[in-house]
């Protein structure tokens, strides 16, 4: 068996638990630690994604228990090329990180890798507790590293995010025993052969649960009108975490895409498309809403949760047009806007912590130190988010705006993409102006902290990775196109988890509804 | 049984989602604790209910329990239980910090309710 599968998952569970025991030795071995361990995923995502490129999806059974039975980790393109996104996500996240910021709050590097552990998990689970599970692994690690520093208003925001993901949890469960008590089964791709085979009274229970998973994942992802969570708790986080969190909304998109290829995609029979009317139109609202409150933002931060919100608008719009050219647009998208919003959050701390008492607040203040490169770093990273040409949004926006040529929702697609990427264009511009132009004092009042070149490294290491995503446009879109055709026939998915012949599987109970 | 169970089950949801949507941290807890017990039958009714049926191979037996849901009750009884530890001993850490049990996080600025009253 391979067993190259479980490490994105055992890496950093046990790398997490020997820091936890080891939390008093000195902070230079846990920052080896927690970098060996992020290169190790780093290496190990790489491996997947040179198994997983030939199409066929790895499997990995958990204890040799063969699926539907057993705890099944399945690794297709989709999860390979999220894996891929949050190792290199983390390691210029970790190496932002530890340049001082990690010495402040406790428990950094084993809360950082229980958070990989709960997003690697995600990625691999094959089944939709497992799924539960890790959601609440990696929550569990965000809400602790959203509170680091345990400022007042960092308390707030967490039991906010706190109190609405637990009854999210609740709602999930109530989803995953729905689906259980329709088909006897969770396993992704048993329930995907399941699902065409529920009876007529049961489904309205299948569509419901579906519809519930949706809201769930909706609330993860920050879909409107359930994003009102979200530019607190990532305003308010340390930078670090911030951008770390850029990847975390886009776990609720994996679960999305997930659920409506797999589990209701075009093998689904009548609960097929179970999505389609709603996951357009909350998406092109989502995505116009959060661009004005990008608008309106009065922090660089509070902009850059914005910009998150919209990019996760910009996602499932391209999920909703639905076919080959639209999921990989969308994929395309994802890895841009996870590296672009990860830089604007760390260009914001680093600008913020440059003007001391003033920090991140889009208010004349005062002159700021190495204006030039932090002012080009900060251009680069908006122009990117706006989508100017020849950068990485400017490819994945017109990815999708190609895609819904031949939509029906071609007009509300392209009116929304091009009103909001000029509106953005304008939000960003006006932060950048008003922080960096308008001087009211030649020095910042309060301490001010010039960034160290390690701080510059992980910038530069985001910025290039944008520039990467366009000089390698046509093999990326390529990996993507393909995983997006292998999204679109899950009958691959089905037959690499449960085997070609499976006619002997016993229903665990008869046919029939929630008697 | 199914009956009273689902009437149950409703009666402690709509309790659960009432204290969740107060403004003190505590019955929010409380609420969220309700809802997650809610939800742990709701589990277990989705495995079918039997009563006195065996849940492994017994010979002799007329007819099973469902062991999964009782395995993924075990599973999301240990979370939630986690979850709600977590998030009272943030509810208490406010409350030191702030010295308020609003979810606010502070008590709200303006107190404009009928008679004068908060």
């Amino acid at each position: 068996m391979n067993h190259l599968l479980a490490l994105p998952i055992v890496l950093p569970a046990f790398t997490a638990a020997l820091l936890l025991v080891l939390s008093r030795a000195p902070v230079v071995m846990a920052r080896a630690l927690s970098a060996a361990a992020t290169l190790g995923l780093f290496a190990a995502a790489l491996a997947v994604l040179a198994q997983a490129k030939s199409g066929t999806p790895l499997v990995y059974q958990v204890g040799n228990w063969p699926a539907p039975f057993g705890v099944v980790l399945v690794v297709d393109r989709l999860s390979a090329f999220m894996l891929l996104l949050t190792a290199l996500l983390a390691l210029a996240v970790l190496l932002y990180a530890v340049q001082g910021w990690d010495a402040r709050g406790q428990y950094f590097h084993p809360l950082f890798l229980f958070q990989l552990m709960g997003l690697n998990g995600a990625f691999l689970a094959g089944d939709l507790f497992n799924l539960f599970v890790f959601f609440e692994i990696l929550l569990i690690a965000s809400y602790c590293l959203a509170l680091q520093g345990l400022l007042v208003e960092r308390l707030r925001a967490t039991l906010h995010y706190a109190a609405i993901n637990i009854a999210a949890s609740s709602v999930f469960l109530i989803a995953v025993s729905l689906l259980y008590g329709v088909t006897g089964t969770l396993n992704m791709a048993h329930l995907a052969e399941r699902m065409a085979q529920v009876g007529t009274e049961d489904v309205p229970l299948a569509r419901t649960a579906g519809l519930l998973l949706l809201g769930v994942f909706s609330i993860k992802a920050a879909l409107f009108p359930l994003y009102f969570w979200l530019p607190a708790v990532y305003s308010n986080a340390p930078a670090p975490v911030a951008a770390l969190f850029s990847i975390m909304t886009k776990v609720g998109v994996y679960a999305i895409i997930r659920v409506t290829t797999l589990i209701y995609g075009v093998d689904a029979g009548v609960v097929m498309e179970l999505t389609s009317l709603w996951l357009l139109p909350l998406a092109l609202v989502t995505l116009a809403l959060a661009t004005l409150g990008a608008l309106g933002a009065g922090r660089l931060a509070t902009l850059t949760a914005y910009l998150t919100i919209a990019s996760v608008g910009m996602i499932l719009s391209a999920v909703a047009i639905g076919g080959v050219a639209a999921f990989s647009a969308g994929l395309y998208y994802l890895a841009h806007s996870t590296i672009v919003i990860a830089l604007l959050f760390l260009v914001g701390d680093l600008i913020g912590r440059s003007r001391g008492d003033m920090t991140d607040q889009i208010h004349p203040g005062p002159q700021i130190p190495r204006k030039a490169t932090l002012g080009l770093a900060f251009l680069f990273a908006g122009a990117t988010v706006a989508g100017v040409p020849p950068l990485s949004g400017f490819i994945g926006k017109v990815m999708v705006m190609q895609s819904a040529k031949d939509a029906i929702a071609i007009v509300p697609v392209w009116t929304v993409i091009v009103v909001t990427s000029v509106l953005m264009l304008v939000g960003c511009a006006r932060a950048g102006t008003i922080v960096l132009w308008h001087v009211t004092d030649p020095l910042p009042a309060g301490p001010a902290h010039a960034p160290r070149p390690g701080e510059w490294i992980a910038l530069g290491a985001l910025a290039a990775g944008s520039l990467l995503l366009v000089l390698f446009a046509a093999p990326i879109t390529r990996y993507t196109d393909e995983t997006a055709a292998q999204l679109l026939s899950p009958a691959s998915y089905v037959d690499a988890v449960l085997g070609p012949q499976r006619d002997g599987l016993v229903r665990p109970h008869t046919t029939g509804g929630l008697r | 049984m199914e009956l009273m169970i689902a009437i149950g089950l409703g009666i402690v949801t709509a309790c659960g989602l009432y204290l969740v949507l107060r403004a003190r941290t505590f019955p929010v807890v409380l609420g969220l604790s309700l809802v997650s017990y809610a939800v742990n039958v709701f589990i277990l009714a989705a495995g079918r209910l039997a009563s006195g049926a065996p849940p492994i191979i017994t010979p002799g037996a007329a007819g099973y329990a469902d062991p999964i849901p009782q395995a993924l009750v075990l599973t999301a009884i240990v979370i939630s239980f986690g979850m709600t530890g977590f998030i009272l001993a943030l509810a208490v850490r406010i409350w030191h910090q702030t010295g308020s049990d609003h979810v606010d996080g502070g008590e709200p600025a303006t107190v404009s309710g009928p008679a004068g009253k908060p």
